[in-house]
């Protein structure tokens, strides 16, 4: 049996979770203190992969990596093209992922007792600082819960994936993918294998998550508990 | 003048519109809940705008509305006391301590938090969290914590509330310590008198925004400038007055005309006796011959361990409980004296410690 899905799966759900995780934390840093209308439109933009069917996300990742697409154009000029390659994968699945991460980590963010940030900052810490070593770590087991749904939503991923990176095995067919193609070539068997492949990633995963939230408890709790 | 504040600021309610001076002591900002005080020292510290004045510590301009001169939080070195101490929960009690120093080598950081570990008497404690500890010692963290980093002013949030009253007392001695080595502008904000006469040398009442009374405890103590500054100084029996004479008012709710012991130059409008000042006198036939001296009737009364408190209704025996003219407080080894004695007893109301109050 040819493993190579699963490899691919695991390198590019990795990759992807890494960068979703540092735009993720970006973005909800960044509009943690920021209020006005503007921001619902860029709200809007940053939750449109949850909402929208992932066809659409692979389609819309297309035409702006594409040979003519504004993205597809720039890397042209290095002579790259990410279009039915690796980090395509990596690509689409961090795209999908990215609302999951954003969401979870603004609220972790928030729910971060003001009164701490600004005891940090009268201590003369600058707002780097503060979000380093205050605001994040008070708020991680949230962003880290945040990661390892970022990281099961991008296992999961296919539309996008399909649409953006095609199926190229050994190169970008990841476990979604090849259960596709095997159950459309007829190999029941293998299909199969994959999906419990699958289901028991996923197991691990979600118990891992439910284990972090529910009996470790959460940040606030964990930190008053005597 | 190290500490100089003149600022407005929109709230909810009113307006908070202070101004005030602080010199190398404490001053102690009494007021009741939701006065402006944790306003005031936000805006201090810079963690609210003003909407327009001026803060100055010494020679720094920390904020100039007309200037546009803010100074960022983090540049204004002073030194907050939260309430809640907000001591950070995932950086041990040293950690903590040293979160403000961290531009000084290791070395440095090292001694100055065993210093003041030491000097708050929290030796020992150095690798807790703040989970672990009680009260009163992550109050002494939080004041470690603040005074670390050397600030040219210290503000402390009503630093007694969240303590019981053993800790309280702890506290309290711990802050005077600290403030007799300081010397530097310390303000310290509380709603309780007590609290605030202890700890300050200074004193500013603060109510619904605005500077009711400042100066010497002492002299506000003693002769409060308006009843609302005398109610947050602990007085708790008031009239309505006027002038009959020179020397003599009328209490118009008491029902009675007093002498008063010093000249009236202003138009009286109210008339104040502490609760403690009033006194009880024999029983004697002339007591009309003896001033400001009247017949009352125990309404009802409410005990503490050691004082009690009898409200009392003068001249003639009470209708229902809610209706007292005054209050006053004696010591239970007084009160057993009296308290079998048959009504009316005779209450004296001392014209040198009436306090009179101007339109």
């Amino acid at each position: 049996m040819d493993w190579s899905p699963l490899w691919i799966s695991l390198a590019t759900s990795l990759t992807a979770t890494v960068i979703t995780l540092a735009a993720g934390l970006a973005a909800a840093a960044w509009r943690q203190h920021r209020r006005g209308p503007a921001l619902a439109l860029v709200d809007g933009i940053f939750l449109l992969p949850l909402v929208l069917p992932p066809t659409v996300v692979g389609l819309l990742l297309l035409l702006l990596f594409g040979r003519n697409g504004p993205l597809g154009k720039f890397l042209l000029k290095f002579d790259a093209s990410v279009v039915f390659s690796w980090p395509a994968t990596v690509i689409a699945a961090a795209v999908v992922a990215f609302p999951l991460m954003y969401l979870t980590a603004r609220s972790a963010l928030e729910q971060v007792d003001s009164h701490f940030l600004e005891a940090a900052r009268i201590l003369g810490a600058s707002e780097f600082r503060v979000f380093r070593e205050v605001a994040l770590p008070l708020a991680w087991p949230g962003v880290l819960a945040g990661t390892i749904l970022s990281f099961a939503r991008a296992l999961g991923e296919f539309g996008a994936t399909l649409m953006l990176a095609g199926n190229i095995p050994g190169k970008t067919e990841t476990i979604p993918i090849a259960i596709y193609f095997a159950v459309e070539a007829g190999d029941v068997r293998g299909a199969f294998t994959w999906c419990a492949i699958d289901i028991a990633i996923s197991l691990v995963l979600l118990a891992g998550l439910y284990y972090w939230t529910h009996v470790q408890g959460s940040a606030p709790a964990r930190w008053a508990r005597l | 003048m190290p500490l100089e504040v003149q600022i407005a600021k929109k709230l909810r309610d009113f307006k908070l519109d202070v101004s005030f001076r602080s010199d190398d002591a404490p001053l102690s900002i009494l007021g009741p809940s939701g006065a402006g005080k944790t306003m005031l020292l936000r805006c201090i510290a810079g963690l609210e705008r003003p909407d327009s004045g001026r803060i100055v510590l010494n020679d720094r301009v920390l904020f100039d509305s007309e200037r546009h001169t803010q100074i960022p939080v983090r540049g204004r070195r002073v030194g907050l006391l939260f309430q809640h101490y907000a001591l950070l929960p995932h950086r041990t009690v040293a950690e903590n301590i040293a979160f403000g120093l961290h531009r000084l080598p290791a070395a440095e950081q090292a001694e100055r938090v065993t210093d003041l570990v030491a000097r708050t008497h929290l030796s020992g404690l150095e690798s807790r969290y703040p989970r672990e500890l009680s009260g009163g010692e992550q109050q002494r963290v939080a004041l470690s914590r603040a005074l670390a980093i050397e600030p040219e002013a210290l503000l402390l949030d009503e630093p007694l509330s969240a303590l019981d009253t053993h800790l309280r007392s702890q506290m309290e001695a711990q802050l005077q310590e600290t403030f007799a080595t300081y010397r530097r502008p310390a303000l310290l904000v509380t709603h309780n008198m007590e609290e605030a006469y202890r700890l300050g040398e200074e004193l500013l009442v603060l109510s619904r925004g605005r500077v009711s009374a400042s100066g010497a405890k002492e002299r506000i103590f003693r002769r409060p400038p308006t009843v609302e500054v005398a109610r947050l100084t602990g007085c708790k029996n008031f009239s309505r007055a006027r002038a009959l004479a020179e020397g003599l008012v009328e209490a118009v709710d008491w029902g009675c005309q007093l002498r008063v012991g010093h000249s009236i130059a202003h138009p009286v409008a109210h008339v104040g006796i502490r609760a403690h000042h009033l006194d009880f006198v024999e029983s004697s036939d002339t007591n009309a011959a003896i001033e400001n001296t009247f017949p009352c009737w125990l309404v009802r009364s409410s005990e503490t361990p050691f004082r009690i408190t009898l409200y009392l209704r003068l001249h003639k025996p009470p209708g229902d409980a809610r209706n007292y003219h005054l209050q006053a407080e004696v010591y239970k080894e007084k009160w057993e004296r009296f308290r079998h004695r048959p009504f009316p007893w005779h209450l004296r109301i001392s014209a040198d410690q009436l306090v009179l109050f101007p339109e």
